[in-house]
């Protein structure tokens, strides 16, 4: 028996870079099993039946979603124009869509307070007129997570809408179909995989939201104290329940990987 | 009533009321398209030019895809100018065919019924009827991508007609194909032309393509129509370097003075017709015969002294590049090459009989 022939690449990586890599592995990997070494395996089923927690996890699920939902609605389109329509001050749009994605969370609760608080440029208006008041409500935390969200989705799409060939919606044209037609029947089925991508990022960021959370909404349990929320309140006083909780959002998390996996790298 | 400043009635009156009229000006950057084109029902017309010549910028312009800088275009006596792409009476085909993937062939075919406000069984129903008649039946629920290149063609030939259109426009059909299917497709695409009653306009760079499936030749060279004319007469009296070439001539200009030619460039050619004035002379480079010392005896009026600059494969024939006197093609058998030891750089001398000549006015 012949001895298979070496693999290319194999045992090749120079010291310089291999330690590095490494250690970057580990940093990334070791706070998460620290995270399952501690968790108090035996307690955990009384932990997670609590009231409070699925409480949190529902709100959290029902917000996220809702907050995506938002984002497809206004995203997709706001995707399509900076995509496909050439304006002035296109650059500047895209920046300004861009700049929830890189500014601090608290910031954007406190804009969003400035903007829609019962105070605020638009949100007097909303009391006085429509009585509606948004902050501190779980509308609020959809909200406050669809501003952070809504950002990764547009940028993903109009990636996705650039790739594609604008020259199927010419040929939608000549057959007769609107522009509006021409993107609802061709453009979108065939940015389909990238919608999806984009929204599971949003959902994602979405489902981890704190900072503009906890300022524009509040952390009032049941009605808007999300899962990450319930985690930070629960640090402070049972550490025990904050890992519990904590392991349930690692497991939403390999969730989404594991769907995201089979559903578009396995397709395509 | 003036002659000076016709009113618009008076000038759309002597048009044909049916058909297409068009005068295509778009303007872009240093680019200009200026090219008039006018076709009756029933007609086929080709544009025919080098890439970059602004062929496809035409059919664009026809299809309102791109938007006119000047000039004017009416279908059936209709001003279509300003109308959107949507509304227009306009099939077009696509040179990669752009079948939506995602669709099946039939949908495909039934998506322009659907948009033009049929219901969906309906559409459906016409799209089947389309895709029996270009035999298609079997691949109704293909995807697109499960099509070979030749039945793609069909389909968007099919989704193109199923609208009904005044004008079907197509883009280089059978770029897209290797040459065997090519043959193949190319006489279905005549058929299908021949049965089509509105205007065809198609765009190509492939003369055999224009002569096999056009009544008409519009030769489209930097954004301008150089040249116009039925297939065989464009074939025989080519009036630039490039319709010469692609119908397989060499082409000369010069001015005539009875039956000699004294070329713009370059020495005279003796000819058998009798002109005078500026003309056009051509001969096909099987008429040229080369020896490696100059010719005693030889009836030949037509002699030059060249050199070889290059040598290609043309079929079963060895097509040489010379320059000298006279820059020519010359077609040669293998053993005629070999005999003559010719390769780049062999001083020669060519003769061709003034019988094989052929001068037409310019």
């Amino acid at each position: 028996m012949t001895p298979p022939p070496p693999r290319p690449g194999r045992g090749g990586a120079p010291l310089p870079l291999l330690l590095p890599a490494l250690a970057g592995l580990v940093f990334l990997v070791l706070p998460l099993v620290a995270l399952l070494v501690r968790a108090p395996w035996r307690s955990m089923p009384e932990l997670l039946t609590s009231a409070e927690v699925w409480q949190a996890l529902r709100l959290s699920l029902v917000c996220a979603t809702a907050a995506t939902a938002v984002s497809l609605v206004l995203g997709v389109p706001l995707a399509w124009l900076l995509a496909r329509v050439e304006f002035r001050g296109r650059g500047l749009v895209r920046a300004l869509v861009t700049l929830p994605l890189v500014l601090p969370p608290v910031v954007g609760g406190v804009a969003l307070l400035m903007a829609l608080g019962r105070n605020g440029v638009v949100g007097r208006w909303l009391d006085s007129w429509f009585g509606l008041t948004l902050p501190f409500t779980t509308t609020g935390v959809v909200i406050a997570e669809a501003f952070v969200a809504m950002p990764f989705l547009v940028i993903s799409v109009e990636g996705t809408l650039r790739a594609a060939d604008p020259r199927y919606e010419e040929a939608a044209t000549t057959l007769g179909a609107s522009r509006f037609t021409a993107f609802r029947r061709v453009t979108l089925p065939l940015i389909a995989p990238g919608v999806a991508a984009g929204a599971v990022l949003a959902w994602a960021r979405a489902l981890g939201e704190f900072g503009a959370t906890i300022t524009f909404a509040g952390n009032f349990p049941g009605r808007t104290q999300t899962m990450p929320l319930a985690v930070y309140l629960a640090l402070q006083n049972d550490p025990e329940a904050a890992i519990a909780l904590s392991l349930v959002l690692l497991a939403v998390s390999i969730a989404v990987l594991a769907g995201l996996r089979d559903r578009w790298m396995t397709a395509s | 009533m003036t002659m000076k400043d016709p009113t618009p009635a008076a000038v759309a009156a002597p048009r044909p009321a049916e058909g297409l009229d068009a005068h295509l000006v778009v303007e872009r950057g240093s680019f200009r398209l200026d090219v008039a084109l006018s076709a009756a029902p029933g007609d086929v017309v080709a544009l025919l030019g080098p890439n970059g010549a602004g062929k496809t910028t035409a059919l664009r312009a026809l299809a309102g895809l791109v938007p006119l800088s000047g000039g004017h275009l009416r279908l059936d006596g209709v001003p279509l100018e300003r109308t959107a792409p949507e509304d227009r009476p306009v099939g077009v085909v696509f040179q990669d065919y752009l079948l939506f993937p995602h669709l099946s062939a039939l949908d495909n075919v039934a998506f322009g019924p659907r948009c033009r406000g049929a219901g969906r069984a309906r559409a459906r129903a016409q799209a089947a009827e389309w895709l029996e008649r270009m035999g298609l039946a079997e691949h109704a629920a293909s995807k697109p991508r499960r099509l070979s290149g030749g039945q793609a063609q069909r389909v968007a030939l099919a989704r193109a007609l199923a609208t009904h259109p005044r004008l079907l426009l197509l883009d280089e059909p059978l770029a897209a194909l290797d040459a065997r299917t090519r043959l193949d497709v190319r006489a279905q695409l005549r058929h299908h032309l021949a049965e089509f009653e509105a205007v065809a306009v198609l765009v190509t760079h492939d003369p055999l393509d224009a002569m096999v499936l056009a009544d008409r030749l519009v030769v489209i060279e930097d954004g301008r129509s150089v040249q116009e004319g039925g297939p065989s007469d464009i074939a025989r009296h080519p009036r630039t370097d490039y319709i010469a070439h692609l119908v397989g001539l060499n082409l000369y200009r010069g001015e005539a003075a009875g039956h000699t030619v004294r070329l713009d460039a370059g020495p005279a050619i003796t000819t058998t017709e009798d002109l005078t004035g500026p003309v056009f002379v051509a001969f096909p480079p099987s008429a040229v015969t080369l020896h490696r010392d100059r010719p005693t005896g030889s009836s030949a009026r037509n002699l030059w002294q060249c050199q070889v600059t290059g040598l290609e494969t043309h079929g079963d024939r060895i097509r040489l590049a010379l320059t000298g006197d006279l820059s020519l093609a010359a077609d040669l058998t293998t053993v005629a090459t070999t005999e003559l030891d010719l390769r780049p750089g062999t001083q020669v001398w060519a003769t061709v009989k003034a019988t094989q000549t052929h001068a037409y006015p310019a």
